[in-house]
């Protein structure tokens, strides 16, 4: 999973069947000192998350496709849990 | 799932028989910034969006899902259109080594 912080959401009403009732927000990788920051991609949201929270995102289809209970969705990102601490060593 | 803006049209005649009837957009991927990321991309599309909506998009499997149960070869589909997307944008985005915590 990429740790990462939700920096906005989406709203889309037009979407695809799966979509329905889900909750899209964007979330934008997180990186360790002197990397270069990645670009923000959009998740649904599996664990109430708001804009700001550092989050677990787990970036494969299957996984987020069993999450929304459709084996057939075209779907490929989800957040899927609240970070509350993290420690690295050096 | 990636977002994107609709920028074009493509008309393909000759094609594999399992697109036969799809509508295929040129899309130019990009962040929540609006800044663009790599070169325009054609997208097959399931939700009839228009030349300059925003869009979401999903990429290879997914994008082959999209059209279930046919399933075509294509490596990018657009599966829905954006009213609003809005980013803030101080975050910092930096993991500092050590511990850091959360509220």
């Amino acid at each position: 999973m990429i740790i990462a912080k939700v920096v906005g959401n989406v709203v889309s009403t037009i979407k695809h069947s799966c979509y329905a009732g889900r909750k899209l927000m964007i979330v934008r990788p997180m990186h360790l000192p002197g990397d270069k920051p990645d670009d923000d991609f959009v998740a649904i949201d599996a664990a109430h998350a708001g804009i700001g929270d550092t989050v677990l995102v787990c970036s494969e289809g299957n996984a987020t496709r069993a999450l929304v209970g459709n084996p057939n969705a075209p779907v490929r990102s989800s957040i899927v849990g609240i970070i509350d601490s993290v420690s690295i060593i050096r | 799932m990636i977002l994107g803006q609709v920028v074009g049209t493509v008309v393909a005649t000759i094609k594999d028989e399992q697109l036969a009837g799809e509508k295929i957009l040129l899309v130019q991927l990009m962040n929540a910034k609006r800044e663009k990321i790599g070169r325009p991309l054609a997208a097959i599309e399931v939700v009839h969006a228009g030349v300059g909506d925003l869009v979401f998009l999903v990429r290879s499997r997914e994008a082959a899902l999209a059209t279930y149960p046919v399933q075509g070869p294509v490596d990018l589909a657009i599966v829905g259109i954006v009213d609003t997307a809005e980013a803030i944008q101080d975050v910092e985005l930096e993991l500092p080594f050590g511990e850091s915590f959360f509220t």
